[in-house]
């Protein structure tokens, strides 16, 4: 058991954690602008003061990548931001991002003692404070090994393609990204809007990739443009990674999901986030949202669609979920986020129609009410109808947001690759699949999972690659 | 950055551009498409395939000038430079020996359809050509196409130029036993042919082009209901069975956003050059 309170050295713990500045809710919810400002140096400081410095940090338990969190937040205390943030890019390349977007409430702030009489210390903030002063300063790029004259090529530029590549090419190897869309960053990029992850800072965490010498290329439909096999052998890499994430929507297979008004949850953050909608008509791509939005579903995609819907200008959005507020898998932080923004929650409720007008346009939902079952033996509690409890709303919008199935184009064109029931792809604990030199890591591999959890599998997975190229660079007699 | 290596105007408001994308050239079948964005704030739009050098490293299409971005497109040149294109996107066609093959194709599909023809006339088909225009001085490609075809035909819907509208293709089609029909065109194009296709059990493809955005399978904006059941156009076709597609769905789909087309073209047009 750690101890709370360290041996006479501090007399007392500071329980409440200093609070982050924010946008005030009437404020952010008429500009895409990020929410949340992040630390001063002082509130840095004294954010960093309150941790206790613990010997057995149970916070580093929590942390998918292992970051040794009172080390980094021992240099804050100090003023030693140059050593703190290369404390944390030992382990994590990404971590303005991180600290922007990790469920810190679920991994390591979890685990931090202060949980247990007060705020657990804001180590996400503290984070994303090194972060950015890192990044207002210019990052310094790192010494590269010298070149191996292996080349790597990389699937997708989501956070798990970005890690490994820029691992690599430290490394000394040839790496090139190869991605559909005309812009890196995966979800970083297209999902998860500006007011979340300023565009800004991927921009900068790629420019940073791009001047280790990683070569990136928009438009490479992997699997059309090459398959993996044309890689390993016409284009010449001597190992490839897979990182193509989560992509095609699933819809609930009702009737009028093809009513025009009801997007994806993918299509709207794509319209909005990669297209940059908001900015229409000085941006090409259009986006309409009606008066009244139900937002179906109650994730993290769905907290950023229905918040994107009430900037876009909606007055009325409807977060539509067939559980209970409890069972919401979205972030506490987010859900709040939302509720402050004036988010209205219809928790128990499910839809089983949409209905149009003469122009094809959606106008009202059909949906039922639910009630929870008693915990069954797994203790888990099922939504189930509540017999003749429909009743219909009147509607203009509705964005679906009930999940994302793994992108399939790879793992329907590559012979021999080894790929689960639910179209993932199966890999052994060194992110090899079934493949000789084929890698794969991040949410096509687990499903849509987390940026540190893909972060992780990019980096794991470029020391495993990394051990490859040199046993086969061995074995080769040049 | 992708060169425009070759600009022809093929009919009044229908250009054809050859560009350097070996990687795609070295890849394109018939029936696929590209997707292309001008510039950093463009709009992404797909284009099919109309042609390919692989040795050149050349990818051709041909598009209507219609909206913004197809207009703005339109005022590039030979050696100006595209964003970005992805590609090649969607299923390739079927292309293999069926026999009697009646190929219908309206306006700007004309282009791709020659490509189509081409590969089927190749595979050992028999090439009953039907093309089609709003006005005779819309239609192109007419010798290239009755030089690949057994029979040809051409129609307008004033009929300035052959037979006026698509009537005729019902006695065609009433007096001779085809294998199979392809069709590419508008909406209306690809179901009347359908339905003249339909009585006869005649297998029916048509080329759909409902909105996409990433054509990748991942926003699903593509939708498509063929035989009651949803489809991602961009991944699971773009070419359907004819005879299955609801086309009245299909056709709201794509005006969805008519309003803000309409606003984007009208703005930059009065804007000239200078906006976006
Ligand atoms: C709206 C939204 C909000 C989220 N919010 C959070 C959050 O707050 N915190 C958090 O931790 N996680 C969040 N997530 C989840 C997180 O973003 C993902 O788990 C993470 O991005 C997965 O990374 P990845 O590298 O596996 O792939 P992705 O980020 O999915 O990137 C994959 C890339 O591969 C490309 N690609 C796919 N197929 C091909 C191909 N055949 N050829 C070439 N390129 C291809 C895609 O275009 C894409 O750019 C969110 C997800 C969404 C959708
Ligand atoms: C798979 C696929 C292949 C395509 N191939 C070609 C091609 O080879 N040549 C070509 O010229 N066009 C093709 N299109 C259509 C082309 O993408 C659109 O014309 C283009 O996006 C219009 O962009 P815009 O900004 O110029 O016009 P917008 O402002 O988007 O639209 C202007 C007008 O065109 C209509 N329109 C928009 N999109 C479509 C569409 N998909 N189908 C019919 N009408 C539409 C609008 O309703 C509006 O009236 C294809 C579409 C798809 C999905
Ligand atoms: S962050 Fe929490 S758990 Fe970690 S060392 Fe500091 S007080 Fe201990
Ligand atoms: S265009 Fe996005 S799924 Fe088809």
């Amino acid at each position: 058991m750690a101890e709370i309170t360290p041996k006479g050295s501090r007399e007392k713990i500071k329980k409440k954690a200093v609070p982050i500045p924010k946008q005030p809710p009437e404020v952010r919810i008429k500009n895409f602008n990020e929410v949340a400002l992040g630390y001063t140096e002082e509130q840095a400081r004294e954010e960093a003061e309150r941790c206790l410095q613990c010997k057995e940090p149970q916070c580093i338990k929590g942390c998918p990548v292992g970051i040794d969190i009172p080390a980094f937040i021992k240099c804050i205390r100090e003023g030693n931001f140059e050593e703190g943030i290369r404390k944390i890019k030992e382990k994590n390349s990404l971590p303005a991002i991180c600290g922007r977007v990790c469920p810190q409430e679920d991994q390591c702030q979890k685990y931090c003692v202060l949980g247990k009489v007060g705020d657990p210390v804001s180590i996400g903030r503290l984070e994303r404070f090194l972060a950015d002063w890192e990044r207002a300063r210019g990052f310094n790029i790192p010494e590269k090994a010298p070149s191996t004259g292996r080349r790597v090529a990389v699937i997708g530029s989501g956070p798990s393609g970005l890690t490994l590549a820029a691992d690599l090419a430290k490394l000394g190897h040839e790496v090139v990204v190869f991605e559909l869309l005309h812009l890196p960053g995966g979800v970083l990029t297209y999902g998860i809007p500006e007011f979340r992850l300023p565009k800004e800072i991927v921009k900068a965490e790629v420019g940073y990739i791009q001047k280790l010498g990683v070569e990136f290329r928009f438009g490479y439909v992997i699997g059309r443009t090459f398959t993996i096999h044309e890689l390993l052998t016409d284009e010449g890499f001597d190992a490839v990674f897979i990182g193509t994430g989560a992509g095609p929507p699933m819809f609930m297979g009702i009737p009028g999901e093809t009513l025009c008004g009801v997007y994806s949850a993918n299509e709207f953050l794509i319209r909005v986030n990669l297209m940059k909608s908001y900015l229409f008509p000085g941006w090409d791509t259009p986006i309409k949202v009606g008066d009244k939005v139900a937002v179906i579903g109650a994730g993290n995609v769905a907290m950023d669609a229905a918040r994107c819907a009430l900037r876009l200008g909606a007055k009325e959005v409807h977060i539509v979920y067939r559980r209970s507020r409890s069972e919401m898998p979205a972030r506490e932080e987010e859900i709040m986020n939302a509720e402050e923004e004036g988010v209205i929650f219809d928790v128990l409720t499910l839809p089983v129609a949409y209905y149009g007008d003469e122009k094809g346009w959606v106008r009202k939902m059909e949906c039922i009410r639910m009630q929870l079952t008693e915990p069954d033996e797994s203790g888990r509690r099922r939504p189930v109808p509540i017999p003749n409890s429909n009743f219909i709303a009147d509607i203009d919008t509705v964005i679906v947001a009930i999940g994302r199935r793994p992108n399939p184009l790879i793992q329907q064109t590559t012979p021999g690759l080894k790929v689960n029931d639910d179209g993932t792809i199966v890999v052994d604990e060194n992110m090899r699949t079934s493949i000789e030199g084929v890698y794969a890591g991040g949410d096509i591999v687990t499903g849509e999972a987390t940026v540190i959890s893909a972060m992780g599998a990019g980096r794991k997975a470029a020391k495993s690659i990394h051990e490859y190229l040199l046993k086969r660079g061995k074995n080769k007699s040049s | 950055m992708y060169e425009i290596l070759a600009v022809k105007e093929l009919a009044p408001k229908i250009k054809w551009f050859e560009v350097y994308a070996p990687h795609i050239a070295k890849k394109a079948k018939p029936g696929q498409f590209i997707i292309l964005i001008i510039n950093e704030r463009g709009e992404r739009i797909p284009l099919t395939i109309a042609g390919y050098d692989r040795e050149k490293g050349i990818v051709s299409f041909a598009f209507n000038e219609v909206g913004k971005t197809t207009k703005q497109l339109g005022l590039l040149k030979e050696g100006d430079r595209i964003w970005n294109i992805a590609g090649p996107l969607g299923n390739p066609s079927e292309i293999r020996k069926f026999g009697k093959v009646l190929c219908v194709a309206a306006g700007v599909m004309i282009a791709p359809m020659l490509l189509q023809i081409k590969a089927l006339r190749e595979a050992g088909n028999e090439i009953t050509a039907v093309i089609g225009a709003r006005r005779r001085d819309l239609l192109f490609f007419v010798e290239d196409i009755k030089a690949l075809s057994h029979r040809f035909y051409v129609a307008t819907d004033d009929g300035s130029e052959g037979h006026k509208g698509l009537g005729f293709l019902k006695e065609i089609v009433a007096k001779e036993k085809f294998d199979r029909c392809i069709v590419m065109g508008p909406v209306p194009t690809l179901q009347a042919v359908s339905e003249i296709t339909r009585p006869y059990g005649i297998p029916t493809i048509v080329s759909l082009m409902p909105l996409m955005v990433d054509g990748m399978g991942m926003c699903g904006v593509c939708r498509v209901l063929v035989g009651g059941k949803m489809k991602f156009a961009c991944v699971d076709g773009p070419e359907f069975d004819g005879h299955l597609v609801d086309y009245e769905e299909l056709i709201r789909r794509q005006r969805m956003f008519i309003v803000e087309e309409r606003l984007s073209a009208l703005l930059w047009e009065m804007g000239g050059l200078k906006y976006g």
